[in-house]
């Protein structure tokens, strides 16, 4: 056999294997996505099963708008992801600052102190972290959705790696020009950081919009449902509608992959960063 | 030029430690104390020194629990630690239109476990598409039952937990492979290296701490499995697919006996910690 006959034949299995593979990670999503689509009338459980909806339609996703209030879900994730994500890099990048710029008393204990507590699962703490949240009334409300999980040694850690990485003198440069330390922070270092930030964003993102057994937890008032708590709800309450609940389902996660798909590259950075975490 | 105050790494790192002092330094501590008290959150906790730990030791849900989750770590952990090196490989050739596999393969990542859990439930159905799709190729002549039934439940939750990890597992073994230099490669097929031999000795040893690093992980987040737990059984049936992150749940916020979650809690603590330094030793091991 010709040399180059080989190659073709190698590409070629290698692409039957990819979209083997593919077809394994994406067909059930396409499956979902045909559910979704077929109309009232279109039996889904018909033998042998049809991918191509007979008549395509989009009438199941208006009927998740019906059934559930799940434009309220849709604005309560994002209102919460932003809020997590910003809280998170304000005050990751704060203390990481002077954890990997500055000298002071109890540097070491502080810092492992905090990387310590990646070791201790939060199903875990959560138990006392629910007692704090009654006793405090932030149960059913923002602040008890964000607060308990916004931030984490991994911005922290994240953002630290960050700050070693620039140089010494452009700060001393700054500190001759007579800024403070708050201003070199603000002025000078953080935007040399926009990188590891956009990643520590993108990651927060995904955990958030992502987040189930917390939220699960702590709401019960469906007000503050967000969108994963609330399409549990949608398919225990519409428990044989599989049309609807997939249609829910759908809308839930294409922002996420949408957003994906546009920053790959991002995710990938927080996918490695966040395997440190533990 | 002005002098550093010194309270000033203090302010910055003010906000960081207000937080992790609520939400991880004083529940670290205070779980640790509820485990020894027997507390519904109506009246004060109440003093009960180890009950709860000779509680757990006598309660068949809670051994249960512990013999799926360790059945779960058991089954899960091999398949993540290995079917994503191949992936990497995979993924890894240079070839046109790589890049959307790469985003195909990681999809079911950046998906909501809700959805992912809600998806499979569908599939899984009695009369479902995977059920059709095994006879169609005549793997089994009926349809299995696979949430419904106790001896295929766990086993079809733990189906989803790898699906779902697939891709992450392997996006860390692909930096660890591109990290590799191509002139190992080149000088083992100077030297007649099969694939499988050139693999077998540059691959898996170069990959060898992000093998590691896998292990922790999956290890790590096997013994925490909750939410497909929650969406597609519930535990059931016959808690044959509950594990002991939905048992605590259960008994903390569904029964509101918090003390004996948190002795559950401590023991689970246990146990990541003591899979932590298992799997190092185990990678330190060998080494020789």
């Amino acid at each position: 056999m010709s040399q180059s006959l080989k190659k073709v034949i190698k590409k070629g299995l290698l692409y039957l294997l990819l979209f083997t593979i593919a077809l394994i990670t994406i067909g059930p999503f396409l499956w979902l996505l045909s559910t979704a689509l077929k109309s009232g009338g279109e039996n889904i459980f018909q033998y042998p099963p049809k991918l191509i909806p007979e008549s395509p339609t989009l009438v199941n996703f208006l009927k998740v708008r019906e059934a559930v209030a799940i434009e309220r879900y849709f604005l309560n994730s994002t209102f919460v992801a932003l809020a997590t994500i910003s809280l998170n890099i304000v005050v990751s990048a704060l203390a990481a600052y002077p954890l990997a710029r500055m000298k002071f008393k109890f540097k070491n204990i502080i810092f492992y102190g905090i990387l310590g507590t990646m070791m201790v699962p939060f199903q875990i703490l959560m138990i006392s972290i629910y007692v704090f949240s009654v006793r405090t009334g932030i149960t059913d409300s923002y602040a008890g959705l964000i607060l308990p999980v916004a931030v984490n040694a991994f911005g922290i850690f994240l953002l630290r790696q960050a700050f070693l990485k620039i140089p010494v003198d452009i700060e001393e440069a700054a500190i001759i020009d007579g800024c403070n330390s708050f201003q070199i922070w603000w002025r000078i270092l953080l935007p040399l950081i926009k990188p590891s930030i956009a990643t520590l964003a993108i990651f927060t993102f995904m955990m958030s919009w992502s987040r189930f057994m917390w939220p699960l937890i702590v709401i019960s008032n469906p007000e503050y449902y967000t969108l994963p708590i609330g399409i549990s709800y949608l398919s225990g309450l519409f428990s044989s509608n599989w049309r609807l609940i997939a249609a829910g389902s759908l809308i839930s996660i294409i922002p996420i992959i949408i957003i994906f798909l546009f920053l790959q590259r991002y995710f990938i950075k927080g996918a490695m960063a966040g395997a440190v975490k533990g | 030029m002005k002098l550093r105050k010194t309270y000033t790494p203090y302010l910055f790192l003010l906000p960081a430690l207000v937080f992790m002092g609520i939400f991880l330094f004083y529940p670290i501590a205070d779980v640790f104390r509820l485990s020894f008290t027997d507390y519904n959150m109506i009246t004060e906790p109440s003093f009960l020194g180890m009950e709860n730990y000779q509680e757990l030791l006598s309660d068949p849900i809670f051994w249960k629990s512990l013999k799926n989750s360790f059945i779960y770590l058991i089954g899960v952990v091999p398949i993540l630690v290995i079917a994503p090196i191949f992936l990497a490989v995979l993924v890894n050739h240079k070839l046109r239109g790589m890049k959307w596999f790469r985003a195909a393969y990681y999809i079911p990542v950046v998906t909501s476990m809700v959805v992912v859990g809600i998806m499979w439930k569908w599939l899984y159905k009695g009369n479902g598409l995977l059920n059709y799709l095994l006879q169609t190729i005549g793997l089994i002549d009926d349809p299995i039952y696979w949430l419904t039934s106790p001896q295929y439940a766990l086993y079809s939750v733990m189906a989803v937990t790898v699906w779902k990890g697939l891709g992450y597992y392997m996006v860390i073994y692909l930096s660890g492979l591109q990290s590799i230099p191509a002139n190992l490669y080149e000088a083992a097929e100077i030297d007649g290296a099969s694939w499988w031999q050139k693999h077998l000795k540059v691959t898996i040893p170069l990959l060898k701490p992000s093998i590691l690093l896998v292990m922790i992980l999956s290890s790590i987040a096997a013994m925490k499995v909750f939410t497909e737990v929650y969406v597609m059984t519930n535990g059931g049936p016959l808690n044959s697919s509950k594990t002991l992150v939905y048992y605590i749940y259960e008994i903390a916020f569904e029964q509101l006996n918090l003390g004996y979650a948190a002795a559950m809690g401590f023991v689970l603590f246990i146990i990541i910690f003591i899979l932590s330094f298992f799997n190092i030793s185990l990678m330190d091991h060998g080494e020789g």
